[in-house]
């Protein structure tokens, strides 16, 4: 007889081995958390690596200071309910240390500084892993990266001169200054996720289910009215039915037109989706063709 | 997630679990054969292309100058690739059909990337072999046939692209397919087929072409969705590299100690008596854990943590097997490997070799032969005999610690390895382990 496993549980497997690869390989490794669903899923995967033992990294959150309000009370609850260490760096902080500069304009976005912070933070504290929850299937330059991804001393991506990676044999050398990017959710889409969100009956922040939101339209895409993005002259706020696909800065991160308000709606309404998870909700990946190239290899995410 | 509702499943004596309709495919052939248009095709008929990033090749095209939608920029994302034409890199893709999904290598052509080819092979069901019907049969595809063959890629898919620009000629297709097939022969690869294609128009990808009337075998696609899948490692008793040790250390989980890790091959459950190595003790599992509780048996692929009936000096890198067909044991390995780094071999140098959880150090002690990768002959000429990048040939080392190793071609977990520089850390080569004596 043969026997099978569904897709998700050999997923699941496949990043429980990554987990504990990263654990096992380095010294001082650190998981880096949103508050999006691809963060939701890695402590999970967390959770079934190492309990009932304490996670053996803990968990850091870069704050642009311009996050969705839902997802900062989300990471604190989700992180004192799991007991573990929380750690926070703020790009305000770097701003202000002159260490990043903000770009001017109303259409400036602290998405990019956040590689200025999280390199710093990586060096401060010493980290030579940092697990992050991006997918092969969201971007075309983050299709072409490996599980275990080579950065230099100076936090850089060097897209042609990759390491090979065969079979799940990972190679995590380094010498001193130099980091590893691990990503256990490589081989995962976005249907895989909202379906293990599904099955785990994970806890998710609000925003990413249908509610009504004062927004106004910007390139085409839903922008949330805050305080950290004003209106231009020519743009026009309303209320409208909306929930978010990722949950970024919010100065970057549009919110798509939807009314699936519970778990089975929006995994049809995923499963349906004409328009890739970035394209729908990035105003910062269409500066340029490469621009997701461009950030990683500077450091970013 | 409901592994209980899977554990009923699990009666019998299976050996392993192989995943529900799931075909990971690799791309191999030389450049500009056309495997990034194939792939973007593939994509493209079977709707699987966000209509954001159609957008974006399409205008990434017009800036390109071409006529037509570029379908290799799908999958040719970088800048790089872009500006050159070529594919640098693996690229993965995922789409899914109602019949089945799929995992997509998309690899370079280019012999200096020969490495990344390697990579997106390694994890492969299958090999997707384009050759330019034009050119025939050439030195790359031999070279990639070759690889895949050495990684233990079950299936060769050939197809045979650009039949538009020779007419769709039956002769242009057949010529091909008796030069591959005569090659393959001596790669003693057993599954081989061929389809005629057009990657550029779309001939024969997902429906019968009608300019090729005189191929009555499937088109590309409903060959995909109908080869078999998985690899055919895995034939080799129950193997468990103990990957981590979760101890707790709390005062609720005083006592608690079991060795996680991933079950390469094989099955086990509570009661089943397991042999410990490299210590040569045997002891008994207790309990079978996960997150989600206790299971009454497991099989690879699955991430587990076991509890052992006695209490024994078990770390990371050693390995809990079956007692009656255990792997073999020793400081002496011989394999295969293909060399990666523009660096070449250092005859008498060593390296850090990892192979399952185990880091070692591991000297090389001879090089039997260079494979000719064009007409697979052995080159043994003593002297001055070396492997170059991209090169593959016959190792031997001798290693810090003993492996516990399987013949690659029976267990892909635990006979395969890599040898990194001891200085860069670059990953040099991939290894796959032959019995001692034995040619590939
Ligand atoms: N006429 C014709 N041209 C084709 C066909 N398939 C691909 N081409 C062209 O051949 C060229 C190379 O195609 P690619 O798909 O980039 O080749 P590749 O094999 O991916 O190349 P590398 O990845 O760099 O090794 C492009 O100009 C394609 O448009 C075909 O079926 N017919």
């Amino acid at each position: 007889m043969i026997s099978t496993i569904t897709n998700l549980q050999a997923l699941e497997a496949e990043s429980i081995f990554i987990m504990r690869e990263t654990a096992a390989q380095f010294e001082r490794p650190v998981l880096l958390f949103s508050g999006g669903k691809d963060s939701a899923v890695l402590l999970r995967l967390a959770e079934k690596a190492f309990r009932p033992a304490r996670f053996p990294f803990p968990i850091m959150h870069i704050d642009t200071g311009h996050n969705f309000p839902e997802a900062i009370e989300f990471r604190d609850r989700r992180v004192a309910e799991l007991g573990e260490r929380l750690i926070v760096r703020y790009v305000q902080d770097s701003i202000d240390q002159g260490r990043a500069f903000e770009e001017p304009g109303v259409a400036s976005s602290r998405n990019r500084l956040q590689t200025v912070t999280l390199l710093d933070a990586i060096r401060e504290l010493n980290f030579d892993a940092a697990i992050g929850g991006a997918r092969r299937d969201e971007e075309k330059a983050r299709a072409k990266e490996r599980i275990f991804s080579f950065r230099d001393e100076f936090g850089q991506w060097d897209p042609k001169n990759q390491r090979p990676e065969v079979w799940n044999l990972y190679n995590g050398g380094i010498r001193s200054g130099e980091h590893v990017r691990v990503f256990p959710l490589s081989n995962w889409t976005e249907l895989d996720v909202w379906r293990y969100v599904e099955e785990e009956d994970l806890e998710l922040p609000s925003i990413y289910f249908a509610h009504r939101r004062l927004v106004f339209e910007r390139s085409g895409m839903l922008m949330s009215v805050s305080d950290h993005l004003p209106l231009r002259p020519d743009e026009r706020a309303f209320e409208h039915q909306v929930r978010y696909r990722t949950v970024g800065d919010m100065t970057c991160t549009a919110a798509v037109s939807s009314s699936a308000s519970t778990l089975a709606e929006v995994i049809a309404e995923v499963a349906a989706f004409r328009v890739g998870e970035r394209g729908a909700t990035r105003i910062d990946d269409k500066f340029s063709e490469t621009a997701m190239e461009d950030r990683k290899r500077e450091g970013y995410f | 997630m409901a592994i209980a509702a899977l554990d009923s499943r699990l009666a019998g004596p299976a050996a392993a679990l192989s995943t529900i309709d799931l075909l990971r495919l690799s791309t191999a052939g030389s450049v500009d054969d056309g495997k990034s248009t194939l792939i973007g095709r593939l994509l493209y008929e079977t709707k699987s292309i966000f209509e954001d990033q159609l957008e974006a090749i399409e205008r990434a095209s017009l800036r390109q100058g071409a006529d037509q939608l570029n379908l290799a920029l799908l999958t040719d994302g970088l800048r790089a690739e872009r500006e050159q034409g070529i594919t640098i890199d693996v690229a993965y893709r995922y789409f899914a059909t109602p019949r089945r999904k799929f995992i997509i290598a998309d690899t370079p052509g280019h012999v200096q990337y020969t490495r990344n080819m390697v990579t997106g092979a390694s994890t492969s069901d299958l090999a997707l072999i384009l050759v330019d019907a034009r050119n025939g049969v050439v030195e790359q595809s031999r070279r990639h046939a070759l690889l895949a063959s050495l990684l233990g890629v079950r299936q060769l898919l050939v197809c045979v692209n650009k039949m538009d620009l020779v007419g769709y000629a039956r002769e242009a297709f057949e010529q091909v397919r008796d030069e591959f097939s005569s090659f393959a022969t001596g790669l003693g690869t057993a599954n081989v087929a061929f389809i005629p294609v057009s990657a550029l128009y779309g001939d024969n990808v997902i429906e019968p072409s009608a300019n090729m009337e005189w191929y009555d075998g499937p088109a590309l696609l409903p060959y995909l969705e109908a080869v078999p899948a998985g690899s055919n490692a895995g034939e080799a008793g129950f193997r468990f590299p103990v990957q981590w040790v979760v101890r707790p250390m709390s005062n609720e989980h005083h006592d608690y100690r079991a060795y996680a890790g991933q079950i390469g091959s094989g099955r086990v459950q509570p009661g089943d008596e397991v042999l410990v190595l490299p210590l040569g003790k045997t002891t008994r599992i207790r309990a079978i854990d996960t997150y989600d509780g206790s299971l009454d048996s497991a099989a690879a692929p699955l991430s587990v943590s076991l509890l052992l009936e006695d209490d024994l000096d078990v770390s990371r890198g050693d390995m809990l097997c079956d007692p009656f067909s255990p792997p073999s044991s020793s400081q002496d390995v011989e394999a295969m490997v293909c060399w990666f780094s523009e660096t070449p071999l250092n005859p008498n140098g060593r390296y850090t070799i990892r192979h399952t959880t185990r880091k070692a150090r591991a000297l090389v002690t001879g090089i039997d032969y260079r494979l000719d990768t064009n007409t697979l002959q052995r080159d043994t000429d003593v002297r001055g005999l070396n492997l170059k990048l991209n090169d593959v040939g016959r190792l031997r080392l001798r290693t810090t610690q003993p492996l516990l190793w399987d013949e690659y071609r029976r267990n892909r977990v635990t006979g395969s390895f890599i040898l990194a520089d001891e200085g860069t850390n670059s990953t040099v080569a991939a290894g796959m382990i032959l019995p001692p004596g034995e040619d590939w």
